[in-house]
């Protein structure tokens, strides 16, 4: 399955584009798909911290993934 | 001594006819304490419209002064306050805004040491700080002394929004910034304002958005942003609001702690000791007698195409992807604006590639323009 990917802040600079598509087998959890996207862009697994929502809430590892959901990638911002 | 006098009930009209509004509320405004951390971008805004709405009592806490690069989105500040500190200069303009309203600045930087002791005389912290350590410590002081905090940060064309630790009718409170970001980035992971650039307007989205929800949390007025992050994109005017976790990060929360230790910046300094370092005097003395070095710039591409000293021009972002464009066996000067961000990209080549022929640049770019050559514009 395609999953649609939202990238904020500096992930959309590590990625590249605001969307990236990451193909998964059906059936695939939230663990794996981090470890698809890691593989994919390997700057962002450097990120001590990540936060990844589907469908606009924290992504629990074990959370199997859906074609439709919409995952975000949100990294923290600290300018003011 | 809240009872509005007839100047404020000419003053507040709009919020007295205001549908759920209304006199009631304008005066928990007046008996309301609300502390700016940070009078910046977001500070200014929201700043402007706290005292403009009534707020009783307004501390602005900020050490640093007003400079022109700031003028671009501070909207609180002219050319003139340039050089002055800013919480002073946004009490000056601030109190003409709205005599009705007491102004306390603290030209002083909030610190674990006086952090607890400022808070506890205040009911809701906005935080429009720069910087990591500060936005933890703004965040553990609010848990510990339960106050609720309104988060605000901005990076290029992004801003983020939060209302955090609020405390309900049952005594618990609501999510805080650990349970959306429990561990720090590391120094080099995310950049600045200063390094990434910031739009303009966006702080005064985000700030106007930040006294918005002071406003309801004082009020009771509407649904704040409790438990929720919301991202606002400037550019598509598209918003994400997701859930925040709760993660039980309150029970890690016992006491103020070293920030900068938390935040890396302790391991920073302690490494960029053993970093290798060359002043712009002897860069100066290897271009002039064309030693075999290679000097590389790893600034922003509008940064270099603005003012470059002849450097191979590699911005740090791309540094880990070009790798092989970096000599390993002959002298290495890298640079960007005045140091800080090539000493971050030398430590990790060090630690992931183990380099051990790179120097910094002292100063940077801005060091060779004060003492080599001041023709060079790097405003």
């Amino acid at each position: 399955m395609k999953c649609m990917v939202k990238a904020f802040g500096i992930t959309r600079e590590i990625a590249g584009a605001k969307e990236v598509v990451v193909e998964l087998p059906e059936g695939s959890t939230v663990s794996d798909f981090k470890t698809e996207l890691f593989s994919q862009f390997p700057r962002l697994s450097a990120l001590t911290s990540l936060f990844i929502a589907v469908n606009q809430a924290y992504a629990e590892d074990h959370q199997v993934l859906k074609p439709e959901d919409e995952i975000a990638l949100i990294p923290p911002v600290a300018g003011g | 001594m809240n009872k509005l006098t007839p100047e404020e009930l000419t003053r507040y009209s709009r919020h007295l006819v205001l549908k759920d509004f209304g006199k009631e509320n304008q005066e928990k405004l007046k008996k309301s304490r609300v502390l700016m951390v940070g009078a910046g971008g977001l500070g200014c805004p929201a700043l402007l419209y706290l005292v403009a709405a009534g707020i009783g009592k307004i501390g602005i806490i900020d050490f640093d002064d007003v400079q022109e690069s700031n003028l671009q989105r501070q909207v609180l500040f002219n050319t003139h306050d340039v050089g002055e500190n800013k919480a002073l200069a946004a009490k000056k303009h601030l109190a003409k805004l709205n005599p009705f309203v007491t102004i306390f600045p603290y030209a002083e930087k909030l610190t674990s040491k006086n952090a607890l002791k400022l808070f506890a005389d205040y009911e809701i912290v906005l935080d429009g700080s720069d910087n990591f350590p500060t936005r933890y410590l703004v965040n553990d002081a609010c848990v510990l002394t339960g106050k609720a905090l309104i988060y605000g940060s901005i990076l290029q064309y992004e801003g983020q929004l939060s209302v955090l630790n609020v405390r309900s009718t049952d005594g618990s409170h609501s999510q805080n910034y650990r349970d959306l970001f429990p561990e720090s980035p590391q120094p080099h992971e995310v950049p600045n304002c200063e390094q990434a650039g910031v739009l303009g307007v966006l702080p005064g989205t985000v700030g106007s958005l930040m006294a918005n929800e002071a406003i309801k949390l004082i009020t009771g007025i509407g649904d704040p942003l409790i438990n929720k992050l919301l991202i606002f994109d400037s550019l598509t005017l598209q918003t994400l609001t997701v859930s925040i976790p709760n993660r039980n990060s309150r029970a890690n929360i016992k006491e103020l702690i070293d920030y900068d230790d938390f935040c890396g910046l302790n391991d920073q300094k302690d490494k960029s000791l053993s970093m290798k370092e060359i002043t712009v005097q002897e860069l100066k003395s290897l271009l002039d007698t064309n030693a075999d070095f290679q000097l590389i710039d790893v600034r922003e591409v509008h940064e270099f195409e603005q003012a470059n000293i002849g450097g191979e021009h590699i911005p740090m972002a791309e540094v880990p992807h070009q790798i092989e464009r970096i000599e390993t066996t002959k002298q290495v000067v890298m640079h960007c604006r005045s140091g800080g961000r090539s000493g971050n990209i030398i430590q990790w080549l060090e630690k992931n590639h183990g380099f051990n022929n790179l120097y910094n640049l002292k100063g940077g770019i801005l060091a060779w323009a004060k003492e080599i050559d001041s023709s060079l514009d790097v405003s």
